[in-house]
């Protein structure tokens, strides 16, 4: 009974895409000021940013690591993917 | 995860083999026109279990029949059921046994009476690919020459080859790692080494490669209609090079008798 084709065609493809990808350099990620606008759920934070866009942001990983405690109005740093400029990275908590 | 099978896991499933191809014998001589697919799935399963041994397909992700058979423009996994075979029909016949709890599975194309030229044009050039295919299958060879040698044989006599469907490693489980398409590149692929068994199984289309299942969730066609052929063996790697574990001594590729295993080693 034949097969039905799935999951990864060939490792040796597949890695080979992997190690493709990896080599380029990450795009940059565009770094903006913003203000703690509102917490929501899963450590996601509704930020105003000093252009006046409203953006969705998660807290980096670095600073749950360090329990930073960020509340609404705190300004904070946020990293824009480029791809996706609603959604963003909390970088920094500005003392 | 693909494990290797020691001799005596191989010598095990030659014996499943031999059921598998004692039935398979059985059904291609009773393909006629005029007798129901489900009649031969009766056959299958009552031969297989004379055998001591399990039809592999019956209950298999709930397949209900203990043969796959799929006629015309059905590539593989059909469902056995009423339809009664007519004069001119290409009848692929897919059959597995579990004996011991090792697997062999082993397919065949048979034409239902007197078929055109066309037709039996199909079926020469899909029973030579899956000798072309088996004829890789050497120590050091990668699994993407297996599939070169298939879709090049196909292709230059203007033939589809099946992406979709691939097959796949044998051993307690009817699909094992790795899968083994049909088509590929030389040299590219996952390195044969001694044990490894495989079910090679070239599905080749007389028009284009494209496929659909039909809404019993199982029964693949050619998306343009046209006939398809399909031929299968159970094959170990070895030193001494592939060994056919299915095979048999009616209807086979005139070329395949090298790969019949040592006689000795069937205890």
């Amino acid at each position: 009974m034949a097969r039905r084709r799935g999951g990864r065609p060939s490792r040796g493809k597949a890695t080979a895409e992997k190690a493709a990808k990896t080599a380029t350099p990450k795009e940059e990620a565009i770094e903006v000021e913003g203000t703690i606008v509102e917490p929501l759920p899963n450590a996601m934070f509704k930020v105003e940013l000093t252009t006046g866009h409203r953006v969705l942001a998660h807290v980096s990983g670095k600073i749950r690591m360090h329990f930073i405690r960020i509340l609404p109005g705190d300004r904070v740093l946020v990293e824009l993917s480029p791809y996706d400029l609603t959604h963003g990275r909390i970088t920094y908590r500005y003392k | 995860m693909v494990t290797l099978k020691s001799p005596r896991e191989i010598d095990l499933m030659r014996r499943s083999g031999k059921i598998t191809s004692r039935v398979l014998t059985e059904l291609m001589k009773a393909a006629r026109p005029g007798i129901a697919t489900s009649e031969l799935d009766r056959l299958a399963e009552h031969g297989i279990r004379q055998g001591g041994g399990i039809p592999t397909f019956k209950g298999y992700n709930g397949f209900p029949g203990s043969i796959c058979a799929s006629v015309n423009a059905e590539v593989v996994h059909g469902i056995p059921g009423s339809r009664v075979l007519r004069e001119g029909d290409l009848l692929s016949i897919d059959i597995g046994t579990t004996l011991d709890g090792y697997v062999s599975d082993s397919a065949v194309t048979v034409p239902v009476g007197a078929v055109s030229d066309a037709a039996q044009r199909l079926l020469e050039v899909t029973q030579e690919c899956l000798t072309i295919g088996i004829a890789q299958m050497q120590n050091g060879k990668r699994l993407g020459d297996i599939g070169a040698a298939v879709q090049d044989h196909a292709e230059r006599h203007g033939y589809g080859v099946v992406r979709e469907l691939v097959g796949h490693g044998v051993g307690r489980e009817m699909h094992e790692e790795p899968q083994v398409p049909n088509y590929g590149k030389p040299g590219t692929g996952m390195e044969l080494r001694p044990g490894l068994v495989l079910a090679i199984e070239p599905m080749i289309t007389q028009g284009r490669p494209g496929i659909r299942i039909l809404d019993d969730g199982w029964t693949v066609v050619t998306a343009d209609g046209k006939l398809a052929a399909h031929f299968e063996h159970t094959i170990a790697v070895t030193d001494d090079g592939p060994k056919i574990l299915t095979l048999r001594d009616y209807g086979e590729h005139p070329g395949i008798e090298r790969y019949r295993p040592p006689r000795e080693a069937i205890a």
